[in-house]
């Protein structure tokens, strides 16, 4: 076990080397902050600024996050707490399986479905044009991608809470909806929060739905109808055509290490939010 | 009897899994008073003590039949609240189960949920509730800490406390010292006998020795069935029924 666990740490810590050792070549013409800070994506003339690429990642991810996890919880929570048991066991087989599918069906649905929707219906109610490829429409992708295993997670948390402790707060006169409002999810946080951060770092590899329906415009979104172009779709969209031009492989190779960081740190926070909640509530 | 009875059960019936779990139940529990369930595990315990707050409502596949009354209203009718039937009974259960937050906020969460909201007002609760349960010397200086940090008794006698805050008439009790220490054991046990006079009070018990020092009545269950009940003293040393002197002889457990 110890030496598994070593193994596995080194060769999280032999990737970070080895993209930063593949993306160092950059640094020599640029300063980070300007790596972090620019706006300019001009491979051809040096010019390679990051920030809409950041911007990109962050603004799907957070989207994701907002649409996917009040439905998980609820549906977690109807599942677990509300649904007969016969709905609960055709349901969360049912769930495992959407989680199987390739992210490529979901590209395609996004495409066919959701990108329309966004153009013809909801962003003319804010915005004057859009071209429905944007950050809203990668979110949506992306949060319903990551419902199958938020929801699953989600309920075997649910699940663990003990009876006893609902019990506790049925019998002070509290309805079933006050205990798990005030209860049952302020005792899963933990949970909730870990399986958040699972979905959404497993999410982030799932490139390639999120790059059909994205835009990929390499500028800053400031609007949720904006396009935008997150790292990973940075990267796959790139790879094959680095070779002609100088330092583009070394770029991308930044946007790799950029994306192991931002996952890294989100685990990390994640991390240190559990264990002072694990400090301050567990039993 | 001479006390009016508080929690009357009439024919009562529990089915759970298409089990006869308790076998028509007829039982009058008097007021201001302890009374203890005693018997074999497995033998309906626990259900019986649900069935007076309605806890098994959320339970699968559970049939409950016939009545029981609490104050001659009956809480398995129609029209019966439950909400309002369980604020009139405190649930102490087999180990402590400290709601996720704070001490303070544990003792107030019966009285918010029922509408209190003036801090003065719950600040006069959770220091008159920790009082009389004798946890506030121990705990005042951290009343807002994690109650999870209190020891296992302190979290025990916290979950009391929390219970009547809500004001109940009734405290029910199941095995509720079986985790802790003779110590903590004891201070419920007092608190338990100085309780009652306010408050009627039914224990689930699996140890003789404690039905016998707290206890005004007992009641004993086998397989389901009440074989027999009356005062404490007559139940234990001079019962009326074969199976009842087994089991107090512990030929049966
Ligand atoms: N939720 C349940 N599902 C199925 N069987 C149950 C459930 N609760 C209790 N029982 C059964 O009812 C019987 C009595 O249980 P219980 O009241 O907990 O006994 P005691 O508290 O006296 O040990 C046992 O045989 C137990 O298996
Ligand atoms: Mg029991």
């Amino acid at each position: 076990m110890l030496i598994l666990s070593i193994a596995s740490v080194s060769f999280v810590f032999l990737i970070g080397i080895g993209l930063y050792w593949r993306a160092a070549p950059l640094f020599n013409e640029n300063t980070l902050y300007s790596l972090f800070r620019s706006s300019e994506w001009a491979p051809s003339s040096g010019k390679f600024g990051f920030y809409p690429f950041i911007m990109g990642t962050l603004w799907v991810t957070l989207i994701a996050i907002v649409v996917a996890l009040p439905l998980c919880l609820l549906t977690g929570v109807y599942l677990t707490e509300y649904a007969k048991s016969s709905v609960r066991r055709v349901m969360l087989p049912l769930v495992n399986i959407l989680a199987g599918i390739p992210p490529v069906i979901y590209g395609v649905w996004g495409i066919f479905f959701v990108v329309p929707i966004v153009r013809e219906y909801v962003a003319p109610r804010f915005t004057e044009y859009s071209s429905g490829y944007t950050v809203l429409t990668g979110g949506v992708v992306l949060a319903v991608m990551i419902f199958p295993i938020l929801v699953s997670i989600v309920s075997e948390v649910l699940k663990t809470i003990p009876k006893e402790l609902k019990d506790a707060s049925l019998s002070l006169g509290a309805t079933k909806w006050e205990t798990i409002k005030k209860v049952v999810l302020k005792r899963a946080l933990p949970g909730i929060i870990a399986a958040t951060v699972l979905a959404v770092s497993r999410a982030f590899g799932e490139t390639i739905a999120v790059l059909m329906v994205c835009g990929n415009v390499p500028v800053a979104p400031t609007s949720v109808f904006d396009g935008g172009y997150p790292l990973p779709a940075l990267i796959a969209n790139n790879f094959g055509e680095m070779m002609s031009i100088p330092l583009y492989d070394s770029a991308l190779m930044f946007a790799a290490l950029l994306l192991f960081v931002i996952i890294f740190l989100f685990n990390l926070v994640s991390r240190i939010i559990l264990n002072r909640i694990e400090h301050k509530y567990s039993s | 009897m001479t006390q009016h009875p508080l929690i009357s059960v009439k024919n009562l019936n529990v089915h759970i899994d298409g089990h006869h779990i308790l076998k028509g139940v007829n039982i009058n529990i008097p007021d201001k008073s302890v009374t203890s369930i005693i018997g074999p595990s497995g033998c309906g315990k626990t259900t019986l003590l649900k069935t007076f707050n309605r806890l098994l409502d959320d339970t699968a596949n559970v049939k409950v039949s016939g009545s029981v009354l609490v104050s001659d209203e009956d809480i398995y009718a129609p029209d019966a609240e439950v909400t309002h039937i369980r604020k009139k009974m405190g649930l102490l259960s087999q180990r402590p189960y400290p709601l996720p937050m704070s001490i303070y906020d544990n003792v107030a969460y019966g009285p918010r949920i029922h509408g209190v909201r003036k801090k003065s007002e719950l600040d006069a609760i959770v220091e008159k509730q920790l009082k009389d349960t004798s946890l506030w010397s121990e705990v005042k200086d951290r009343l807002h800490g994690p109650a999870a940090k209190l020891s296992i008794g302190q979290q025990q006698r916290l979950c009391l406390a929390r219970g009547l805050a809500v004001e109940p008439e009734i405290i029910l009790g199941d095995e509720s010292t079986s985790a802790l220490d003779p110590i903590s054991t004891h201070k419920i046990e007092d608190l338990f006998v100085r309780l009652k006079e306010k408050y009627t009070i039914v224990l689930v018990t699996h140890i003789l020795r404690q039905a016998r020092r707290i206890s005004d009545y007992i009641i004993f269950v086998y397989m389901g069935e009440i074989i027999e009940f009356g005062p404490t003293e007559e139940v234990l040393l001079n019962p009326r029924e074969e199976l009842t002197k087994q089991y107090v002889k512990g030929f049966i457990s």
